[in-house]
C-alpha cells in the first residue's frame, strides 16, 4: 500500500508539473468554417495585440465538453462558444463564472455595454457573440423542375424524392415537423408543451423517417449535400454561405421556419487560465471585432452598434445584409429559441428522441 | 522438462546422504525437505517479484478506474447531498407517510439553499432520471425561491406548480434521498419504479436498452459468422500450401491488421457511400440505375461489412495455426476408404478445425461486443452499438451513473465470455500474427 | 495445394471455384487498404475516381492534399517557401503537431509497456509461478475488456487520480493526470501491454531454460546471463511486442479522446475529428501515409519472427 501511495503521489507530482504553462487561452468552438471565421476575426488580432496564444479547439456541441469537465473537476477550457439554454442550464447548475457586464467595452460612441447589446444577448454567466439560423438549403442540380420553397416541401418525398439531413437532437427537428404540418411558428413551444403536439411531432418525423441522414457536427450537414448523400438538409446558415458564396455551391437556402439561436461566450469555473479567458472573451464582444466577424460568415453581431459596421465579405463584392438570419425577410416565419421551454423539456424530448430513433 | 535439469536437482546432488534417522540431508546439513520447500519457495517468489511491477500497475491505471467508475453505477448523490434537511426527513418518516408541515418546510428551506448555492440544477437532474419532466419543476421553484418562500410552505410550493403535490415525484425523491440507488440497473434494463416503490416496465416510448443489448448481441453473431464464411476458406488455403507461397499470402491477411483501424474505416466510408467507389463501379457496370444508389453505410450494413473485415485477421490467425497442426493423410486415408471429399472434409478434416474455430469466434465475438469506433463513424442510427450508447451518456447527456450501469452490464458479459475463453482455449493461446 | 490426381471432374471445378473465392476474400481483406492510395492523389475533392484519373490524365492527379497537411494550421501558409516558411510549419502546422504528440505519447508509453511487460513475461513463463493463469488473465485484460469501458474508468480517475484513496480514509489533494502527456502515456502502456505479454511469452514458450543454468554453472551472475543468454534470444520477441505496443498507441483514439487536452492532440484524434466533420481526401493523404507506415512495421515484425524462430531452432521445414 505504502509503495502504491508514494508511487501515485509520484505521479500527480509529474502530472502537476506538466501543467505549467506559457500564457495562452483555450477556446472551444464548433469547428469548420464558423471556428474559421473566429480565427481570423479575434484569434489572430487577440494575439497579436495581448501576446496570449489562442488554441481552438472543435466539439460537435462544446456544452457537453464544458460541463463533463466542470463535474469530473478537470477543465481544460477557457472559453466556450455555447448555445443560450446551455448557458443558462449550465449558470443554473453553478458551472459558470459570472460575468459583470459593467465590465465589457463600450460601444465606440460611448454607449454603455448593457445599452449596447440585443435584449437577451447579456446573461447572468455569458455574453452572446453572434445570431445565427438553421435553415433549409438544398442542392439545385437535384431538383429539374419545381423546387422546393417551404418547410412543408422538406417533408413531401413524394414531390421531391431523395433523402433528407436532420440534427441528430430534437429541439431543431420537432418544431420543423410541426412547422411543416401546419403549426404557425409562434406556437411551437405552447404545442411541444402538450403530449398531443409532442405526438404529432414524431407522428411527421415518422413519415420521413427512413429518408433521413443524421448529421451532428455542424460541417456535416454542407458536407451531404456537396457530397450528393442527401438533396435538402437544415445546418447552420454562415456554413451554407461560406459553401454557396466561398466555394460556389449550386446550393439554394430556405429560410422558411428557420431556427434562430444565439451563440454566447461563457467561461467555466475552475478554468486553467481565467484572467486570459476573461481578456479573450471582453476583446471577441467588443464592437469592432463582433463587426469583423461578418466579414467572414453571415452571422449577425450581438451588438447594434456592430451591426452598422456590417458590410461587404471577404471577396468584396458580396453584401452580406440579405444573407443574414436577422434579415426582416427571413424573420417572418423563423422559430426563435426558447431557453427556458429547453433547459425545462431538454433532457426529457432528447431521451424520447433517442429512443424512438433507435427503434427501427 | 527434463527432471534431472530442475532446479532443485543441484542440491539433491550435493546431498550428504542419508542420516540416522533415515532423512535425506543437504550438504550444508538442513533436511532435504525442508530445503526443498524453502528453495521453492524462493524460486515463487522470484518469479512472482518480475510479475509484481507490471501488476500493481495495471491495478492502479486500469483495475481501480474500472471500479471507480463502475461505484458510479449504483451511488449519485445529486439529490441527497444538496437536499440535507428533505433528505434527512426521508430518513426518518418511512415510506407511506403522507409530507407533513415538516417535510415541506424542509423542502422550502432545501431549494432556497441550492438555488443561492446553485445547485438546483444538479438536484433537478438527478430527479429527472428517474421522472422525466421533473428538472424544470426543479430550476424554476429554485428561482422563485430565491426571494424567499414564507409560510405556510405547502401551500406557497403548491402555488409555484401544482406538481409539487404528485405522490410519484415525493416517491422518487424518497429513493434518491439516499446516495446509493440501483435504479440506474433498473433503467438499464428498461424497467422503473412506480409509485409505491414497485419494479414495473417503463414506457414503451422510452424502452430501448434492452433492444440496443439484443442487437449488439445479434449483429456481433452476424459479424462472426461472417469472419468465419470469409476465414475458413483462407486459412486452409493458407495452410495446405507450402511454406514459402504461403508466407506471402499471410501478409495480405497481416497488413489489414496492422493497418489503422481509422483508416480502415475511412477507407470504408469511401467506398460503400452513395458517390462512393463501389456504387460507382455498379452504376458503371448497368447492375444499378444512377438513381437507385444503395445505401450501405450509415446503417447496419455499413456496420457489419466494416466490423467484418476488421476483424476478418482475429479468425483467420488461430484458425490458421490449428489448420497447420492437422495431417492431411486422415483426410486421405478416409478417400482411400471410399468417402467423397465432401464426407471426408464434413467428418474428417472439420472436426479437426474446431479447436481454431472456437478460439477464433469467441474472440470476434468477444471484440464485436465492445466495438465503438466504426460502429459510431459508419453505423448511422441503426447500426449503433450498446457502447455507443455509453459514449452518448458520458459525453452528451451526461447521464455518468447510466452510463456505469450499462458498462457494468457489457463489463459482466465480456467478462464471462473471456473466462470461457481461458477456460476453452487459454489465454495463453492467444497468438498475434 | 495441389488436387490429388484422383479428383473428378466435379472436384476439379469445385477446386478452382475455391480459389476464385479465395482470391475474392483476400480482394476483399486488401481493396480497402490499397483504394485510398490512388484516391489521396485526386486533384478534385471527392472520394471516387475521377474520369480524369481513370484516363491516366496527369491534371487528374495532384499532390495538393498532401500539400495540405503541411499549410493546415501555418501562420502565413502562403508565404515563399524558405526557411522561416518551414519553421512555420514546424511548430503550427496541425498535422505536424499532431504526428509530434502521436510519437511522443507513443515511444513513452511503448517503453514502459515494454520494459513491465517483459519482466512480466519472464516472470510468468517461469514454471514455479505461483497464480500463473489468474495474473495472466488480468494483465491481458486490457485488451479484452470494450476499450469505451476503460476510457470511461480512466476519464474518472485520471481527473483525479487519488480519488481512490478515500475509500481507505485518506485524504490527499493531488492533481490530475487528464489532459496532460504523463495520463495518455500511462493509458497508452496500459492498453499496449497485453500485446508485449503475449509475443514475449510465445517467444519464451520455446526458450530453453537449461542454457541459463548451463551460463550459472559456468559462473556467470543472475545479471550477465540475462543480458548474454537470454536477452539476446528473446530480443526479437520483445521488439515485435513493443512495435505492437507502438501501433496500438499510434492508432489509439478513444482514451484520447476521453482524457487528453488540447496539447495532446494525435493524429488518431485529428483524423476523428476530420472523419466527422469532412472527410476531405486530406484525410486519404494521411491514411495512405499510415498504410505505407503500417507496411514498414509489418515487413520488420515479420522479419523478427524468422530470426526469432532461426534463433531458437524452430526453423519450419
Amino acid at each position: 500500500m505504502r509503495t502504491r501511495l508514494i508511487l501515485t503521489t509520484a505521479l500527480c507530482g509529474l502530472g502537476l508539473a506538466a501543467q505549467a504553462q506559457n500564457q495562452e487561452v483555450n477556446v472551444v468552438s464548433w469547428g469548420g468554417a464558423y471556428e474559421k471565421s473566429q480565427v481570423q476575426a479575434y484569434n489572430m488580432p487577440f494575439a497579436e495585440k495581448t501576446g496570449i496564444k489562442v488554441n481552438m479547439m472543435a466539439a460537435d456541441n462544446p456544452a457537453t465538453p464544458l460541463k463533463a469537465q466542470v463535474e469530473a473537476g478537470n477543465v481544460t477550457g477557457d472559453v466556450f462558444d455555447i448555445e443560450v439554454s446551455d448557458a443558462i442550464r449550465l449558470c443554473d447548475e453553478g458551472a459558470l463564472v459570472e460575468i459583470d457586464p459593467a465590465t465589457l467595452p463600450p460601444a465606440p460612441d460611448g454607449t454603455p455595454a448593457e445599452q449596447d447589446f440585443i435584449p437577451g444577448a447579456l446573461r447572468e454567466c455569458a455574453v452572446a457573440n453572434i445570431f445565427w439560423g438553421t435553415p433549409i438549403a438544398f442542392d439545385t442540380t437535384k431538383f429539374s423542375g419545381e423546387k422546393p420553397s417551404t418547410a412543408a416541401d422538406f417533408f413531401d418525398t413524394a414531390k421531391f424524392p431523395g433523402k433528407r439531413g436532420l440534427p441528430k437532437n430534437p429541439k431543431r427537428t420537432l418544431y420543423l415537423a410541426l412547422i411543416a404540418d401546419g403549426v404557425a411558428p409562434d406556437q411551437i413551444y405552447e404545442a411541444l408543451g402538450t403530449p398531443e403536439g409532442v405526438d404529432r411531432a414524431f407522428a411527421k418525423l415518422d413519415t420521413i423517417k427512413k429518408d433521413v441522414v443524421w448529421w451532428e457536427a455542424g460541417a456535416q450537414p454542407v458536407q451531404l449535400l456537396a457530397d450528393g448523400e442527401v438533396v435538402m438538409t437544415t445546418g447552420y446558415n454562415g456554413r451554407f454561405f461560406d459553401a454557396m458564396v466561398g466555394e460556389g455551391k449550386p446550393f439554394e437556402i430556405i429560410w422558411d421556419g428557420q431556427y434562430m439561436d444565439m451563440d454566447m461566450f461563457a467561461i467555466p469555473k475552475g478554468s486553467p487560465n481565467p484572467e486570459a479567458a476573461l481578456e479573450y472573451l471582453k476583446f471577441a464582444t467588443s464592437t469592432e471585432q463582433l463587426a469583423n466577424q461578418a466579414k467572414y460568415i453571415a452571422y449577425g453581431p450581438s451588438r447594434k452598434s456592430s451591426a452598422a459596421l456590417v458590410g461587404l465579405y471577404e471577396d468584396g463584392k458580396t453584401e452580406m445584409g440579405p444573407h443574414m438570419p436577422t434579415n426582416e425577410e427571413h424573420m417572418k416565419t423563423a422559430v426563435m429559441d426558447d431557453p427556458e421551454f429547453w433547459a425545462d423539456h431538454g433532457a426529457e424530448l432528447t431521451e424520447r428522441f433517442n429512443s424512438w430513433l433507435a427503434a427501427n | 522438462m527434463a527432471k534431472a535439469l530442475d532446479p532443485h536437482a543441484a542440491i539433491v546432488t550435493e546431498a550428504a546422504g542419508p542420516d540416522e534417522g533415515g532423512t535425506l540431508r543437504t550438504a550444508d546439513g538442513r533436511p532435504l525437505k525442508q530445503a526443498l520447500v524453502r528453495s521453492s519457495r524462493r524460486a515463487r517468489r522470484r518469479a512472482f517479484l518480475l510479475v509484481l511491477p507490471l501488476l500493481l500497475f495495471i491495478l492502479i491505471t486500469f483495475v481501480v478506474p474500472i471500479g471507480q467508475m463502475l461505484q458510479r453505477s449504483v451511488k449519485n448523490d445529486g439529490f441527497s447531498a444538496n437536499m440535507p434537511s428533505l433528505s434527512a426527513w426521508f430518513h426518518e418518516n418511512p415510506r407511506g407517510t403522507e409530507p407533513d408541515d415538516a417535510a415541506w418546510a424542509a423542502l422550502a428551506e432545501d431549494l432556497q439553499a441550492a438555488a443561492k448555492a446553485r445547485t438546483i440544477g444538479v438536484v433537478g437532474t438527478r430527479i429527472n432520471y428517474d421522472m422525466p419532466g421533473t428538472r424544470s419543476l426543479f430550476t424554476s421553484a429554485g428561482r422563485k425561491a430565491r426571494s424567499g418562500v414564507e409560510p405556510p410552505y405547502k401551500e406557497a410550493i403548491l402555488e409555484m406548480d401544482q406538481k409539487w403535490g404528485d405522490p410519484k415525484l415525493w416517491s422518487v425523491m424518497r429513493e434518491a434521498s439516499s446516495p446509493y440507488t440501483s435504479n440506474f440497473y433498473l433503467a438499464a434494463v428498461d424497467r422503473t419504479r412506480d409509485e409505491q416503490g414497485d419494479i414495473v416496465s417503463a414506457p414503451a416510448q422510452q424502452q430501448i436498452y434492452v433492444k440496443l443489448f439484443m442487437r449488439t448481441f445479434w449483429l456481433s453473431l452476424v459479424i462472426t459468422f461472417m469472419t468465419f464464411l470469409l476465414g475458413f476458406p483462407i486459412a486452409h488455403l493458407l495452410a495446405t500450401l507450402p511454406m514459402r507461397r504461403s508466407n506471402l499470402l499471410m501478409i495480405l491477411v497481416l497488413l489489414p491488421f496492422w493497418t489503422s483501424l481509422l483508416v480502415r474505416t475511412t477507407a470504408w466510408m469511401v467506398l460503400l457511400q452513395q458517390q462512393g467507389v463501389v456504387n460507382d463501379v455498379l452504376v458503371w457496370l448497368g447492375v444499378i440505375g444512377n438513381n437507385q444508389r444503395l445505401q450501405m453505410i450509415f446503417n447496419q450494413t455499413g456496420t457489419i461489412i466494416a466490423m467484418t473485415h476488421i476483424l476478418l485477421p482475429f479468425m483467420i490467425l488461430p484458425l490458421y495455426s490449428v489448420m497447420r497442426t492437422i495431417n492431411p493423410s486422415y483426410v486421405r486415408a478416409a478417400r482411400s476408404l471410399g468417402a467423397t471429399s465432401w464426407t471426408a472434409f464434413r467428418r474428417i478434416y472439420f472436426p479437426q478445425t474446431l479447436p481454431g474455430l472456437g478460439a477464433g469466434a469467441l474472440l470476434v465475438f468477444i471484440l464485436a461486443v465492445g466495438y465503438y469506433i466504426t460502429p459510431a463513424l459508419v453505423g448511422g442510427s441503426s447500426g449503433q452499438l450498446i457502447s455507443n450508447m455509453i459514449a452518448m451518456h458520458m459525453t452528451q447527456t451526461l447521464n455518468w451513473s447510466m452510463a456505469a450501469a450499462l458498462a457494468a452490464l457489457l463489463l459482466a458479459g465480456v467478462l464471462v465470455l473471456y473466462w470461457v475463453y481461458d477456460r476453452l482455449v487459454g489465454i495463453d493461446n492467444l497468438k498475434l500474427g | 495445394m495441389a488436387l490429388p490426381t484422383y479428383a473428378s471432374p466435379l472436384e476439379k471445378i469445385w477446386h478452382y471455384a475455391y480459389l476464385v473465392i479465395c482470391a475474392a476474400i483476400f480482394f476483399f481483406l486488401i481493396a480497402p487498404i490499397v483504394v485510398v492510395i490512388p484516391l489521396s492523389f485526386n486533384a478534385e475533392p471527392y472520394f471516387t475516381f475521377t474520369d480524369k484519373m481513370l484516363s491516366f490524365d496527369p491534371d487528374g492527379y495532384s499532390l495538393r492534399w498532401y500539400d495540405s497537411l503541411l499549410t493546415f494550421g501555418m501562420a502565413r501558409p502562403d508565404a515563399p517557401r524558405d526557411l522561416s516558411w518551414w519553421a512555420d510549419a514546424w511548430h503550427n502546422a496541425k498535422w505536424v503537431n499532431a504526428a509530434k504528440s502521436s510519437i511522443i505519447i507513443g515511444v513513452f508509453s511503448t517503453l514502459i509497456a515494454t520494459v513491465l511487460g517483459t519482466l512480466a513475461a519472464l516472470g510468468l513463463s517461469r514454471p514455479e509461478m505461483p497464480w500463473r493463469r489468474a495474473i495472466m488473465a488480468i494483465l491481458i485484460s486490457p485488451m479484452i475488456v470494450p476499450i469505451i469501458i476503460t476510457a470511461t474508468g480512466m476519464f474518472f480517475f485520471y481527473s483525479n487520480p487519488c480519488e481512490p484513496l478515500s475509500w481507505l480514509g485518506l485524504n490527499p489533494e493531488c492533481g490530475r493526470l487528464a489532459g496532460t502527456y504523463l495520463g495518455v502515456i500511462l493509458a497508452h502502456a496500459t492498453l499496449g501491454i497485453p500485446f508485449v505479454i503475449i509475443t514475449v511469452t510465445a517467444t519464451l514458450i520455446g526458450f530453453d531454460q537449461s542454457l541459463n543454468r548451463a551460463a550459472a554453472s559456468l559462473g556467470a551472475n543472475p545479471r550477465t546471463t540475462f543480458f548474454r543468454i537470454t536477452m539476446p534470444l528473446i530480443l526479437p520477441g520483445v521488439i515485435s511486442g513493443a512495435l505492437f505496443a507502438f501501433v496500438t498507441s499510434f492508432d489509439e483514439v478513444v482514451a484520447v479522446l476521453f482524457i487528453a487536452g488540447p496539447d495532446q492532440q494525435t493524429i488518431p484524434r485529428q483524423m476523428w475529428n476530420g472523419i466527422r466533420e469532412q472527410i476531405s481526401p486530406a484525410i486519404l493523404a494521411v491514411a495512405t501515409l499510415l498504410v505505407i507506415f503500417s507496411i514498414a512495421l509489418l515487413t520488420t515484425v515479420e522479419l523478427l519472427r524468422r530470426r526469432s524462430e532461426r534463433l531458437r531452432g524452430l526453423t519450419p521445414r
